[in-house]
């Protein structure tokens, strides 16, 4: 029998939950939409985000400046990752892409492990953010609560890049044909290299954010870049919008399914995932037609 | 193993890390010459003996380095590699766990090759396979999965090599999957909930209700069930039992679903970071602040990891360092892991040293690395020293009997050292917790 309290909670949590994928997928979706490759090493980026934040903030004790660090880092090793790296592979077919990026994404792993073990690290949240909130319905933790604004604000900032600044045009254009982008002029591969920093930003931003949630661990990214992809692949690749449904999606879908039998919480993310794919072959807001 | 290969496989879930081999030992494996069909009087069985025919006999080792219980396997590795050390070098605490080791095992230097695992049966046994059939390992070990420690069994007794289990808690291992060539130093799940489940009854009363946070495999069902199994005597009721993959990367639907359970107590039944992760989460989500927590299976290196929130909770585990007080050769571990490493060994790490210990001490006493001879020897059921005080391994089940350490948190007001997470409460005796050998369905196989 349903528990009507339970549901709510769940929904919530799905929410909370969603909204983190949301955030690191729009990373993955814009690399791939732009710059046509599928990064590997994207959940290796959302656990370098946490690293790098969490060395921040043990020198200063600040999580703000943490949050800063872990999301800067993380889109220099980005920059630095496309311009040695990636741009030799932009023409090339798309399974080189796939193993040299999820290489990288092994290499990163290891040697986040060999500089700090496998034991757990801890960021804790702000103090602000600390303890549990009475939301009439439901107790729950006053970070993850801040996590969906943060969240929120970091998105509703991405759109405004992508939707009404002229580097996000260019982006968007890039997206639909980088080929007439490139004979209007426009340094494409320049703009790929912004577009690649701001994507691992974003994952970098989302780990240093999501550390207080989980511990941290060299393995934190593996699970959550499964959840990515399919998270992409709900709402279209290539498409913010897309990633930020397919986000909620996937939360709602992880956390209602846990209340009632946690072991199909990934059967029923990867059914939903067949069925979107079966109905709508370019995601829920894929572009239709693109190669 | 310094000179250790490095082979990375693709995808994840497949090989995921390394294969590390001592260089040592995969040219002893190549330029063995072709062994004749018998060695004295014994006929040839599995890599015996091919693998100890000249002055080294090598050793498979395979535990998670990556994944969930990476932490746990790195501790129990660190114990396998003093345990060579300290055979191959004659040490002391080997000579009084095995008095006929002089140096090395039968006049024989161990080598070894370590495989990660990442606590998946099938990268464990395509390893461990490997170092059969190329470096003729006369016994391997591993495990911290009981996943694993179950598909090597199956591997050992049909390759007719020994296999010394390291870290496995299931009913399975040494229950319905039991083989001839199996040996388990540490203790069942039903065997921790028979120690602890008394201490629970009488520090929590009677009929109380409990919620279960359950890895989903072999492991987890059966420490969950032999939970319930032993709680129910004392009144306790089931109100949810939240089964989770290994490693999840979240709890938090799992914990909603225990917050609204109304349990008095949780019950977290996961281990490595799946019980670090879901315990730092309880407490975020409120669950501590509602419910006791207990962990039945202790998880090495949890209360550091989890940075206080182990204080006050009671845990059943193999060992405890403070045990030292009572045990000498507990000291004698300690000391020596501590100069090497440079913190005090957690129960990884002593699981893994006495069970080698134990494994030489047998093929001194048989006089071969001969399988049957060996596991002969090991079903003589004597007694034997261990870190822990006498320990004697069952001939119906080849699991060892032992005593369960139950601890619980201090407060950190409380903390002597840095080391100091835990008091021991009581060290319970393994034979009256132990059902009878068959109870889990055990029928061992065949010795040749």
């Amino acid at each position: 029998m349903i528990s009507w309290p339970n549901l709510v909670s769940q929904l919530f949590n799905g929410l909370a939950l969603g909204a983190l994928l949301a955030l690191i997928s729009s990373g993955l979706t814009i690399i791939y939409g732009t710059l046509g490759v599928l990064n590997l090493a994207h959940g290796a980026m959302f656990m370098i985000g946490g690293y790098a934040g969490f060395v921040a903030y043990q020198y200063t004790e600040s999580f703000i400046l943490a949050v800063i660090a872990g999301s800067l880092f993380v889109m220099l090793l980005g920059v630095l990752m496309e311009r040695v790296i990636i741009r030799h592979f932009y023409h090339r077919p798309h399974e080189d892409q796939l193993l040299v990026t999820f290489g990288l994404g092994i290499c990163f792993v290891e040697i986040v492990r060999l500089i700090f073990s496998s034991q757990s690290q801890v960021v804790p949240p702000p103090a602000l953010f600390q303890g549990i909130t009475n939301l009439g319905f439901m107790f729950y933790p006053t970070y993850r609560l801040a996590v969906v604004g943060i969240v929120a604000i970091a998105l509703g900032a991405l759109f405004l890049v992508l939707y009404r600044t002229r580097l996000g045009m260019i982006v968007r254009a890039g997206i639909e044909d980088s080929v007439m982008v490139d004979s209007l002029g426009i340094n494409v591969y320049r703009v790929f290299m912004v577009v690649f920093g701001i994507g691992a930003m974003a994952a970098g931003f989302a780990g240093i954010v999501n550390a207080p949630v989980v511990s941290l661990t060299p393995g934190v990214g593996d699970d959550i870049l499964v959840e990515t992809f399919v998270v992409v692949v709900i709402g279209g690749v290539g498409s913010f919008p897309g990633a930020i449904l397919g986000g909620l999606i996937a939360g709602e879908i992880i956390s209602v399914t846990s209340m009632f039998n946690p072991g199909y919480a990934y059967v029923m993310l990867f059914a939903a995932m067949t069925l979107v794919l079966v109905v709508r072959p370019h995601g829920l807001l894929g572009v239709q037609g693109r190669e | 193993m310094t000179d250790n290969l490095i082979r990375r496989g693709l995808g994840r879930g497949i090989s995921r890390r390394t294969l590390l081999q001592s260089t040592a030992g995969i040219i002893g494996g190549s330029v063995l010459p072709a062994m004749p069909a018998f060695a004295g009087d014994k006929p040839a069985i599995g890599s015996y003996p091919a693998g100890v025919s000249g002055s080294t006999a090598f050793i498979g080792i395979s535990v998670p380095r990556t994944g969930t219980y990476a932490v746990q396997g790195e501790d129990e590795l660190k114990g396998y590699q003093l345990a060579i050390e300290h055979i191959n070098g004659g040490h002391d605490l080997i000579k009084k766990i095995s008095p006929k080791t002089s140096k090395g095992v039968l006049g024989k230097e161990l080598k070894f090759g370590v495989a990660d695992s990442a606590a998946k049966p099938n990268e464990a046994v395509q390893a461990q396979q490997r170092f059969i059939s190329e470096n003729k390992a006369i016994m391997i070990t591993g495990g911290t999965s009981s996943a694993v420690a179950v598909a090597l069994n199956k591997l050992a007794q049909r390759e007719h090599v020994m296999f010394v289990c390291g870290i496995s808690g299931s009913n399975d291992t040494t229950g319905k999957d039991c083989v001839r060539y199996g040996f388990r130093q540490n203790f069942f799940g039903q065997t921790a909930a028979a120690a602890i489940g008394p201490v629970m009854v009488k520090e929590f009363g009677k009929n109380k209700k409990a919620a279960y946070l359950t890895p989903d495999y072999t492991y987890g069902h059966t420490v969950t069930k032999s939970m319930q199994d032993f709680l129910a005597t004392a009144g306790w009721t089931t109100t949810t039992n939240q089964v989770a993959p290994l490693g999840a990367p979240d709890y938090s639907s799992y914990l909603l679903n225990v917050a609204n359970s109304g349990a008095d107590v949780l019950i977290n039944v996961n281990w490595g970071h799946d019980a670090v992760l879901s315990t730092q989460q309880a407490k975020q989500f409120g669950v501590l602040d509602k419910m006791k927590l207990v962990v039945p299976y202790q998880v090495p290196f949890i209360a550091r990891e989890t940075g206080g929130l182990m204080q006050g909770v009671y845990a059943a585990t193999d060992y405890w360092w403070t045990v030292e007080d009572k045990f000498p050769l507990a000291k004698m571990f300690n000391d020596a892991f501590e100069k090497k490493y440079g913190y005090k060994p957690e129960w990884g790490a002593e699981n893994a040293y006495i069970s080698f210990a134990h494994w030489a001490r047998m093929c001194e006493e048989a006089g071969s690395f001969f399988p049957p001879d060996v596991i002969r020897a090991y079903e003589k059921g004597e007694t034997l020293p261990s870190l822990v005080g006498d320990v004697h391994y069952r001939a119906e089940d080849h699991q060892c009997v032992r005593p369960v350490i139950i601890v619980k948190g201090k407060m950190q007001k409380d903390m002597k050292n840095k080391e100091d997470w835990y008091d021991v409460v009581e060290i319970v005796p393994g034979e009256g917790l132990m059902q009878k050998p068959d109870a889990f369905g055990c029928h061992l196989g065949d010795y040749t």
